[in-house]
């Protein structure tokens, strides 16, 4: 158990710059998820806390002593990986004492922490086999029991549940997060799936383009994305953005379809006309008049509820999800746009503004 | 606490950077030793080729090309040197078309009735299919070397010493050809078939506009082995061939060097030998990608 | 494994098996079966009449101390050419799959020997180690070692070893490097994780995980080494000097070719071939297992 401190960690192959400076402070205990789209630089940055790349500059510190020059086999960690990873010449067993017994350990005490492991994760009676002769929940499970029994300072977990089908990912997503409560070992998980990043992380990172985007607690990267990459990859269906432009005063702003919005929450700083860019979620946007017409041109239903795509004035797209089912809804829809919804953001930088 | 903590990580990095050091240099010496062992017997009769026959039979071994290289070549070339007590030289040039002939036959040979036989197994359904494809499979257990004197036998008995025919057709029956080919027609999906029944085209048309474009790489990588299979035979020839103008190179250039006399014209044998080996090392080095991918699915 | 969707017709695929069934049957099968016929036969002196001897060719071939010798030298010749070439291959393969710069231009020059026939590799060697042009044939006498490979029985084994074993190990290179290649680079990160160090890596995961490519490629160098160096020794040593250097397949050669000697020789090509059949299953035995994990 330890902290993890990266300070502007950077990341160069050839001429790509894959990341840009990474700071970050990991609790004790703490479970960070990394999240984001493909190529965003996530796994590299996992690869360079583990000792399976080098950072081009930058220090990477587990429990305050300085690890960047170090082989993973100095660090004391231990990871799971997207395909496992398993020895296929080893039985389970095996595959979970290796580890130790390269660390020198006595048999009995191998066999204890193994079995205990094995116990925890209910592979016990597979101990035997070979990693062929499981399935892929099994496997996983085996990647985790061998990562379990090292009792490390750091758990990484490189996209872990990326190749099971949907039913066993639900289920073993909750399993990781039990057991990593319960073992209370620092951890760092790096996925591109939103619904695991929020549902895992006591704090998640988003990654884009090398950089972190915004490092804060689930909640509040949903409720306060800090720009409008980070607002429109965490939510599902995506979040709306409508151009706008100030009002004077910077109370409110005028909608490129022409409505104007106030801003309760408190004015914003910037010149009378600078762009804005709006955004609203689906789901907070309601049906009702008095606000835009939305022409609908696709009803996707899903039970309960109803996602309608459709334009509104100006030719923009907006995405409304509402909580009623799909019959019955016209080719105009009007709905209204609640001003405590929205989100605010520079027009060119994609910031977002606070009051 | 962190102080000593910090010495020790100290003291890890730089174990590390050693060990990655080191483990580096043992990879390029290691690496450069062997390419020399692999170089070095090349670089030796290279240079041995250029020099005169006096140097090389005195004993003293150049190690940088002399003079003679055009009048050696040329020498090699047109007239194969001076003829030994034994036998009458045979020109470089009639070896090496001889060579070239025969191995250009005996991959295109077996390339192609392979190539038929794998499409016959794999797409019809007939009586006695398993027993062809048994007879195909047991021949890899026939190899030319143990069945010598019998084989000799029936190309006499069929006339065909000291022919081209007698020299390639024996040779392009080929069991791993086939099996390759059979092995590449089981990956194609079943829906081309499919497809190309409902387009309404036969067995035949099938093969020419589906199966012949697919198999494209495939041919191409086992052209470059058998070629060099081939042009590198050595029993067959010297049994088959004993007639000189039919001579191989890599028969003939070792039928120089006889009993291995000090008294040999070794410069023009080495120009010899650096000939035989040029086409086959052409070809494997210019065509690795082919050569490598050919090679390893050839003998899965 | 067949397709579910087949063409009918039963001429069309005979005629498309045709010529290679006929060269089949006529260039393997009626020799093997001439030969395992002829196994049982005598030739007179003269070649005039045989007569059926029923195993006696075998039996006078098992009590010949020249074939024993024979054989013999085909164990040593074997295994040396293909422990050799495999221990050499792998450590080289090892090398060149590291990251380190330059491995394609590494990989090309150990690549190439493959296509040097064996009788031209001979000849190389041949080049170097004459006793009166070679470089090191002279280096070694001039040492005080009495070095001729034509006079001296044990130099002229290690010296067909090592041109056959030179050929072949960018055979075995060729397989090494996609057998390591094709180790999953995150099963060797997990090792690494787990604090295994390169030395140790290499014993307990690299190693085991081979050992498919390694067991067929001990199979197939035993077969070049039997089969495939007929050149390498009839070039450089043509069995001699005496017989120190003659394989069970150079033998069968110098009997039935030189010696003429017809029932001898059908008889040394059944034994062979009853090698081969072995090797060969062997192997399928162990491709079928190969799937091993």
């Amino acid at each position: 158990m330890a902290t993890l401190t990266l300070t502007s960690v950077k990341k160069q192959f050839a001429a790509t710059q894959v990341l840009h400076g990474i700071d970050l402070d990991v609790a004790d205990g703490e479970m960070i998820v990394v999240v984001g789209a493909s190529g965003c630089g996530k796994s590299t940055l996992l690869r360079i806390v583990a000792g399976l790349e080098t950072a081009t500059s930058g220090t990477v510190r587990i429990d305050g002593r300085d690890v960047t020059a170090l082989e993973p086999a100095d660090r004391d960690i231990a990871m799971v990986f997207q395909n496992y990873a398993l020895y296929p010449h080893m039985s389970v067993f095996e595959n979970m004492a290796y580890g130790l017994k390269i660390r020198g350990m006595k048999p009995a005490e191998i066999r204890r922490r193994v079995d205990e492991a094995a116990q925890m994760l209910e592979i016990g009676p597979l101990l035997d086999r070979k990693p062929r002769q499981l399935s892929g929940g099994q496997r996983q499970r085996v990647a985790m029991g061998r990562a379990v029994v090292r009792e490390p300072k750091l758990f990484l977990f490189d996209e872990p549940l990326s190749n099971l089908d949907a039913k066993l990912r639900v289920q073993m997503r909750a399993e990781i997060r039990r057991l990593q409560k319960r073992l209370g070992v620092t951890s760092l998980f790096v996925t591109h799936d939103q619904v695991e990043a929020m549902t895992l992380g006591d704090r998640l990172v988003v990654m884009h383009q090398g950089r972190a985007a915004q490092v804060a607690s689930p909640m509040e990267v949903w409720g306060r994305p800090a720009d409008t990459y980070v607002a429109s990859f965490i939510g599902s269906p995506a979040m709306n953005f409508l151009a706008a432009t100030l009002e004077p005063g910077g109370g409110a702003a005028a909608l490129k379809a022409g409505l104007t919005i106030g801003f309760p929450d408190g004015p914003r700083a910037g010149a009378a006309g600078m762009p804005l860019t709006l955004g609203i979620r689906p789901e907070h946007i309601q049906l009702g008049e008095g606000g835009l017409d939305l022409a609908v041109d696709l009803v996707e239903p899903l039970g309960s509820e109803t996602v309608i795509h459709g334009t509104i004035n100006g030719g923009e797209a907006l995405t409304v999800r509402l909580p009623i089912p799909a019959h019955g809804i016209g080719a105009v829809l009007p709905v209204i746009l609640p001003w405590d919804a929205f989100h605010v953001f520079d027009g060119s930088s994609g910031r977002r503004l606070e009051p | 606490m962190s102080a000593t903590m910090d010495l020790e990580a100290d003291r890890l990095a730089r174990a590390t950077l050693r060990r990655n050091a080191r483990n580096r240099w043992v990879a390029y010496i290691s690496l450069s030793l062997g390419v020399l062992i692999f170089a070095f017997p090349i670089w030796i009769t290279v240079v041995g080729s250029t020099h005169d026959v006096s140097t090389i039979g005195r004993g003293d071994v150049p190690l940088w090309f002399g003079g003679e290289a055009v009048a050696n070549y040329v020498s090699a070339w047109l007239t194969g040197g001076e003829a030994t007590r034994t036998t009458r030289s045979v020109p470089a040039w009639v070896m090496l078309w001889n060579s070239l002939n025969m191995a250009v036959l005996i991959a295109v040979g077996k390339i192609a009735i392979s190539l038929l036989s794998a499409y016959a197994v794999v797409f019809f359904s007939f009586p006695g299919r398993m027993v062809a494809f048994w007879l195909i499979f047991i021949t890899l257990m026939l190899p030319v070397e143990v069945r010598i004197i019998p084989t000799f036998e029936v190309m006499v008995n069929l006339g065909l010493i000291n022919t081209m025919t007698g020299l390639v057709v024996p040779l392009i029956a080929s069991a791993t050809a086939t099996l390759l080919f059979r092995q590449f027609f089981l990956t194609i999906p079943d829906e081309y078939v499919e497809a190309a029944k409902i387009d309404g085209a036969g067995p035949l048309r099938f093969f020419k506009d589906v199966v012949l474009p697919l198999s494209i790489t495939n041919i191409a990588a086992l052209f470059v082995i058998l070629f060099i299979y081939g042009w590198n035979q050595y029993l067959w020839p010297l049994l088959i061939v004993t007639d000189r103008d039919l001579e191989t190179v890599v028969v003939g250039m070792t039928k120089m060097i006889g009993n291995g006399d000090a008294q040999n014209e070794w410069n023009i044998i080495m120009a010899t030998a650096v000939l035989a080996m040029l086409p086959p090392v052409a070809v494997v080095v210019f065509m690795q990608r082919w050569f490598v991918k050919g090679l390893t699915e050839t003998e899965k | 494994m067949r397709k579910k969707v087949i063409f009918k017709g039963t001429l069309l695929p005979w005629l498309l098996l045709l010529p290679q069934l006929l060269i089949t049957g006529v260039f393997f099968f009626w020799p093997a079966g001439q030969a395992i016929y002829g196994s049982f036969l005598r030739e007179d002196a003269f070649g005039l009449s045989r007569e059926f001897v029923g195993l006696e060719n075998f039996s006078d071939i098992l009590a010949d101390p020249t074939y024993l010798a024979a054989g013999w030298n085909t164990v040593v010749f074997s295994s040396a050419v293909a422990f050799s070439a495999l221990g050499i291959a792998l450590f080289l393969a090892v090398q060149a799959d590291k990251a380190i710069r330059g491995t394609n231009f590494f990989k090309t020059m150990l690549i190439w020997p493959y296509a040097v026939a064996p009788a031209i590799a001979a000849v190389l060697w041949l080049f170097m180690f004459h006793p009166q042009i070679g470089l090191f044939g002279r280096m070694i006498n001039g040492m005080g070692i009495l070095w001729d490979y034509k006079l001296n029985g044990g130099q002229a084994m290690t010296l067909v070893v090592v041109a056959a074993a030179w050929k072949q190990v960018s055979y075995n290179f060729i397989f090494f490097m996609a057998g390591l290649q094709s180790i999953p680079r995150a099963v060797l990160e997990a090792a690494a994780i787990d604090g295994a160090r390169p030395m140790r890596r290499f014993w307990t995961i690299i190693f085991p995980l081979l050992a498919p490519t390694s067991f067929f490629l001990l199979v197939v160098n035993i077969v070049y080494a039997f089969f495939d160096t007929f050149g390498t020794i009839h070039a450089l040593t043509g069995g001699g000097p005496g017989q120190a250097t003659t394989t069970l397949i150079y033998k069968v050669y110098v009997d039935g070719v030189q010696n003429l000697n017809f029932g001898s020789s059908a008889a040394q090509s059944v034994i062979l071939m009853a090698i081969v059949i072995l090797l060969t299953a062997v192997q399928f035995r162990f491709i079928e297992r190969k799937v091993h994990y």
